[in-house]
């Protein structure tokens, strides 16, 4: 027999769920290449968003400019958080780089992008806790050590360096660093290609599990619609500095609706 | 009127060797890094007859500071009998025609490299630091005009960084000289390659520090009272070398820096770092009347 | 007292670009579900029966028609809410249950059951405890509790995916072909908890190979029958 269900139903609310992240209008360009056009964004608390697309088609550019290195030839930007009133982009450097260590953790393709490669792997992950003003050294090695747990980064390395490390291993260290101070949104910039498929798929399992367990809001970019599709509750299609379809993961691979999107996903499958 | 009538008659060399035009650079990046603490002042560094990396920088101060009723000490590792700190001294006195001492208490200009004098400095002496790398950055932030920037945002996390990789690899903090500090809460400088043990003589002290590296370009100053903190961790105080407990083996003095000399034996023996406390300390246990100045340390301790 | 769910002459096409072609799948459908109530979707192969199913879940795009979602504050239409109101819908209220797993590596079975209910905000351990019961109603063995799914038979993995759908009742819930290469033991569990949750007020709708298995649980049924699939477009 089974027994009755130890849940009651509750009561269902409408949802309107605000943002975390808002952008728009945010146009770019780089001498006569147009990167981003006229491209609004939105990303929802513990949501990941995916945004797929070939190379130039902006989605790189998007995420820099979510991670404020670049600033557009126009467009607002916003994150629910407190604190943070107003457009982003008119943040000065020092205001940019504080809100860049303490809110947003970033994973580069390149982990020479984010990682002191002469630096131990604790290392690096510290230098983050050090920017956001901790000072004690225990301190510094337990919350480095827990990050890099977190990141399934075996400890018994938390102290090599990663030039000798491998790249899915980077990979982690790079994850450990953007994890450690808990930001409110986690950019991964084409984390995994380059990897072998054997330690692509460790690392997205890692991801995962992280989104799991913290709900993490995150933001992925990549050519790999595998990559997508494992990752995004949401999915962004970009051509030419421009989205071309947004939905569901589930939809926008099943029930592709632009022309574009279904010649890439019939491409995949 | 003839030109003669308007100009100044001919000399060999301006006085203090420097001319005019040189020392007005340097004594207004003199003025700027006094009035920003810590921050380093990029100055047009003129030729001296010295090799850079020899002192060029501090010499450029000194000679910018001096007149002919200075008294100047120039030390080398606290040593007073350097060749390289006999030269300095003697070419200090003939450009200026000011006397030269051996004596920290009695001079009003000290310039060093690697040491701060045991005896307390007063408010009327000036201390100039002989600087070979200015930039407390360049071991995390090869690139200079990002180095600027971090000093701009007071970025200076990647410092603790140093200091925790030596942590993690040696079991506490190794860097022995050159240790970074904060000065008046905002630069972070370089204070030279002076001991751990000379770092707290420049917090709050009396008398006016420059800092100036020659082969750089730069200086910097501790204006007197002004707030020097060696950058640490909360759980991980600053401590100097653990010179306290050693004896000089010459003067018998204890509680100063010193130098090991090792001995035929294989131990080693100890004198002071400090030559001239040295000798003073020796000549008053021989019955001279020499007057020891009230030194930093007392009985190895730094009062707080 | 509300309906649950009120369909009205919802179509379906699947543009094909590449063929400059619209695929119909079905149209003018139209339908009340209420708390409770069961609602057998039947027809012949390829009528649309699955496609209706995964329109309602918003896996696909309705072409027309509203999806009226009731909830007690209001409601809303599941054609076009927004993607965020449906991924929170789906999480919180409405489920579907398919014949395939959703692959996770290196997570164990227990804790994929257990996930709604931690998502739910329920601690640990109760959560493991009540998987774990799940998991052995379903006829999962003892020492396949910790493995990791992606490595079972398709029958064991059907059974954890089940567990994981069941296990937290929710407002409406969307069958297809649950029972499809289940043994009779879990055929028969799963059936069970399908009673418990329709008499705890849950609505379905289900696609069944055979229609007997739930034949004490329908309530009603819609009949689904084919048309001409291809219509040109100008593209």
């Amino acid at each position: 027999m089974i027994a009755s269900p130890t849940l009651t139903l509750q009561a269902p609310q409408l949802m309107t769920t605000p943002p975390l992240l808002t952008m728009t209008g945010v146009s770019r360009r780089y001498g006569d290449v147009v990167a981003l056009q006229d491209l609004s964004a939105t990303v929802y608390p513990g949501e990941v968003l995916g945004i797929v697309g070939e190379s130039g088609s902006g989605k790189s550019t998007l995420l820099r400019m979510m991670n404020l290195e670049d600033t557009p030839d126009a467009g607002d930007y916003r994150l629910a958080l407190p604190d943070l009133p107003g457009n982003l982009f008119d943040l000065d450097r020092f205001a940019r780089r504080m809100l860049c260590a303490t809110r947003i953790g970033i994973v580069y393709q390149n982990p020479h992008l984010g990682l002191l490669m002469k630096h131990t792997s604790s290392g690096n992950v510290a230098e983050r806790l050090l920017i956001a003003g901790e000072r004690s050294f225990a301190a510094l090695r337990g919350r480095a050590r827990e990050a890099l747990d977190a990141s399934e980064f075996p400890l018994d390395r938390m102290d090599a360096r990663p030039i000798e490390l491998s790249g899915g291993m980077q990979q982690r260290v790079q994850l450990a660093k953007a994890i450690a101070l808990e930001p409110a949104l986690l950019l991964l910039d084409e984390p995994t290609t380059g990897l072998d498929v054997s330690v692509q798929a460790l690392v997205l399992d890692t991801l995962k599990r992280l989104q799991r367990d913290r709900a993490i809001t995150m933001v992925i970019v990549s050519h790999d619609l595998g990559v997508i599709r494992t990752m995004a509750d949401r999915v962004m299609v970009m051509r030419r500095g421009r989205v071309v379809e947004q939905g569901l993961a589930d939809q926008i691979f099943q029930d592709p609706q632009h022309a574009y999107t279904q010649q890439l996903v019939h491409a995949k499958l | 009127m003839t030109i003669a009538t308007l100009t100044r008659p001919w000399e060999a060399m301006s006085y203090g060797f420097l001319d005019a035009s040189a020392k007005r650079e340097l004594r207004r990046k003199m003025l700027k890094a006094i009035a920003v603490p810590g921050c380093q002042m990029p100055y047009a560094s003129r030729e001296v007859p010295m090799a850079r990396g020899w002192g060029t920088g501090g010499l450029q101060v000194t000679l910018t500071l001096l007149k002919p009723s200075s008294v100047v000490k120039v030390i080398d590792q606290g040593a007073d009998d350097s060749v390289n700190a006999a030269s300095i001294r003697s070419f200090l006195s003939k450009v200026s025609g000011a006397r030269e001492t051996w004596d920290t208490t009695e001079a009003t200009l000290i310039q060093s490299r690697h040491r701060i004098p045991e005896e307390r400095l007063r408010a009327d002496q000036v201390l100039i630091l002989q600087v070979p790398n200015p930039e407390p950055l360049r071991p995390v932030e090869p690139n200079m005009s990002v180095a600027r920037q971090m000093h701009a945002d007071a970025d200076y996390g990647r410092l603790w960084l140093i200091l925790y990789e030596q942590i993690v690899r040696s079991g506490r903090v190794m860097q022995g000289a050159a240790y970074p500090s904060l000065v008046n809460g905002r630069h972070v400088m370089t204070p030279s390659p002076i001991p751990r043990w000379d770092v707290p003589k420049l917090h709050m002290a009396q008398h006016l520090t420059f800092l100036s590296a020659g082969r750089e370009k730069r200086l910097y100053a501790v204006p007197p009272f002004t707030r020097v903190e060696p950058l640490v961790f909360s759980d991980v105080p600053y401590q100097v070398e653990d010179h306290a407990a050693l004896t000089c083996h010459r003067s018998g003095m204890t509680g100063y820096f010193m130098n090991e000399i090792p001995q035929e034996d294989g131990s080693s023996a100890f004198e002071l770092s400090d030559s001239h406390l040295g000798i003073k300390a020796i000549r008053q246990a021989e019955g001279a009347a020499v007057k020891i100045g009230p030194t930093w340390y007392e009985n190895g301790k730094m009062p707080q | 007292m509300h309906p649950v769910l009120e369909v009205r002459n919802l179509a379906k096409q699947f543009q094909m670009h590449h063929l400059g072609q619209r695929l119909h799948a079905f149209d003018g459908i139209s339908f009340t579900l209420q708390a409770g109530e069961f609602l057998l979707l039947r027809g012949p192969n390829g009528v649309g029966k699955s496609t209706l199913l995964r329109t309602l879940y918003r896996s696909y795009l309705p072409r027309a028609g509203q999806i009226w979602y009731h909830t007690e504050e209001g409601r809303i239409d599941l054609a076009t809410a927004a993607d965020v109101d449906i991924a929170l819908l789906r999480r919180r209220e409405i489920g579907f249950v398919t014949q395939f797993l959703i692959a996770r590596p290196r997570v164990a079975a227990e804790d994929i059951v257990a996930e709604p209910l931690r998502r739910a905000g329920i601690a640990a351990p109760e959560a493991l405890e009540e998987a774990r019961r799940w998991l052995a109603e379903f006829g999962v063995k003892r020492d396949l509790w910790r493995a990791y799914p992606t490595t079972f038979s398709g029958g064991e993995q059907q059974k954890v995916n089940l567990a994981r759908a069941l296990i937290l009742p929710q407002r409406l819930l969307l069958l297809d072909e649950p029972t499809a290469s289940l043994d009779a033991g879990a055929r028969a569990a799963l059936i069970r908890r399908l009673a418990d949750l329709k008499a705890a007020g849950v609505a379905m709708i289900g696609v069944f190979h055979h229609p007997g298995d739930v034949a004490g649980l329908i309530d009603r049924e819609i009949e689904l029958t084919a048309r001409e699939v291809a219509e040109d477009v100008a593209v």
